[in-house]
């Protein structure tokens, strides 16, 4: 049976590739520190030694619009071509080009559906930056396949939170039971509280730093039972109207496991938001730093 | 109420660099254009295949030739799509990094949530 080498939960922030490859007058003043945050993040999948990852994202209107708008979405594809004309204007994103895993991808639609949820699926898919945040911070050569697996934390009517955490739990089961001796490596992206489009956004901090706190909290410790009670498809709007990203988190701590304590945890206060890094060794059964 | 359709301009313009520029330059002839030539193309149909009864409301309408973010974020456009194509139309006229965004914040400051709603 394939082995789950590293459960991985991020923040995917689209100004970290230019904050990092810029340098003189256009180099951020937290640009140094962020760099190290980011390489010591990469060093804990790096060490996992992965085959293959099944990504986690959001697409952000890109592909994915409102005349046919799945809640779940898995990439079958051989290729993914990657990042959009308006992410390269707005952020300064490179044009990505990624390999697939077919067999992955087939074997977690065919069981994930069989196993309560009717999942979408697209064979020709061109991700965007939710997953490609995440391999330019921890997989830069972008050189293993991938499983992308979207979901909608952003055109109402939107799934419940435990309906993500359902799915994550579903996707930590259905990869441990997969028949290969691959290492597989599970990592999605979220947003903490996050304010785009409205009153709140891009002040010195995140819009909701109590509900940063909270929720950093949760994730590192596993919390399922508070971070399901106290989250509602309501609650999401009141810390950021960008927040219900945050879903994403809860889904890979559905993934990890409840109470499941995470090997590594790491953050950085922004302007804007809080970057947040959890890392988890289930296949060690802990920290195998 | 077309919330819908307004989405779709803002969709369909963000994505394409010559639109983006159009609209810029020329924002009430391109809604113009828009509503008559695009509103009803079905974006993964055949252009001949089109619906026939999607329009504006006259505040949607003129919302939008007037790039009037304020009033669109009020009635209810998804903030994602407003906020990433009026970032494309005129983050270039400010001198300081991120100097539109925080004035397009400060322009909504009077809203506290629960915020217009954006289902569609």
């Amino acid at each position: 049976m394939a082995t789950v080498a590293a459960v991985i939960a991020s923040t995917h922030h689209p100004f970290y590739y230019r904050a990092s490859t810029s340098s003189g007058a256009d180099r951020p003043p937290f640009a140094d520190e962020w760099v190290a945050k980011i390489e010591a993040f990469r060093e804990t999948l790096t060490r996992a030694r992965a085959d293959v990852l099944v990504m986690i994202g959001s697409d952000h209107f890109h592909q994915l619009w409102l005349d046919n708008m799945p809640q779940f979405l898995v990439g079958k594809a051989p290729y993914y071509d990657a990042n959009y004309y308006n992410e390269e204007r707005e952020f300064g994103l490179p044009r990505m080009f990624l390999p697939g895993d077919e067999d992955l991808s087939a074997y977690l639609l065919r069981q994930g559906m069989d196993a309560g949820f009717d999942l979408a699926f697209s064979n020709e898919l061109r991700i965007d930056h939710s997953i490609t945040c995440p391999l330019i911070t921890l997989r830069p050569q972008a050189d293993l396949p991938i499983v992308p697996v979207y979901t909608n934390i952003f055109a109402p009517p939107l799934p419940q939170p435990g309906r993500f955490v359902q799915l994550g739990q579903t996707i930590r089961r259905l990869v441990e039971a997969w028949p290969s001796d691959k290492r597989v490596a599970i990592i999605g992206t979220g947003h903490l509280s996050l304010e785009l489009g409205g009153p709140r956004q891009f002040g010195p901090h995140g819009p909701d730093p109590e509900f940063d706190r909270k929720a950093v909290e949760w994730i590192a410790s596993g919390n399922l039972a508070s971070a399901l009670a106290e989250v509602s498809l309501e609650s999401l709007w009141l810390p950021g109207n960008a927040t219900h990203g945050f879903m994403d988190f809860m889904l890979m701590m559905g993934v990890a496991g409840e109470n499941a304590k995470a090997d590594y945890v790491d953050s950085l206060d922004l302007f804007h938001t809080m970057e947040a890094y959890f890392t988890w060794y289930p296949a060690e059964g802990g920290d195998q730093a | 109420m077309s919330k819908y359709l307004v989405d779709k301009f803002l969709f369909t313009i963000d994505r394409d660099p010559d639109l983006v520029e159009r609209y810029r330059a020329d924002p009430r002839g391109t809604v113009a254009w828009w509503e008559a030539e695009r509103a009803n193309v079905i974006l993964n149909c055949p252009e001949a295949e089109r619906s026939t009864w999607l329009r504006f409301t006259d505040a949607e309408r003129e919302a939008l030739a007037a790039h009037d973010y304020v009033a669109l974020f009020e009635l209810g456009a998804h903030n994602f799509l407003l906020l990433t194509l009026f970032i494309a139309l005129f983050e270039r006229d400010y001198d300081e990094p991120l100097a539109f965004q925080r004035e397009f914040a400060a322009r909504l400051s009077h809203w506290t949530v629960p915020y217009p709603d954006i289902s569609t």
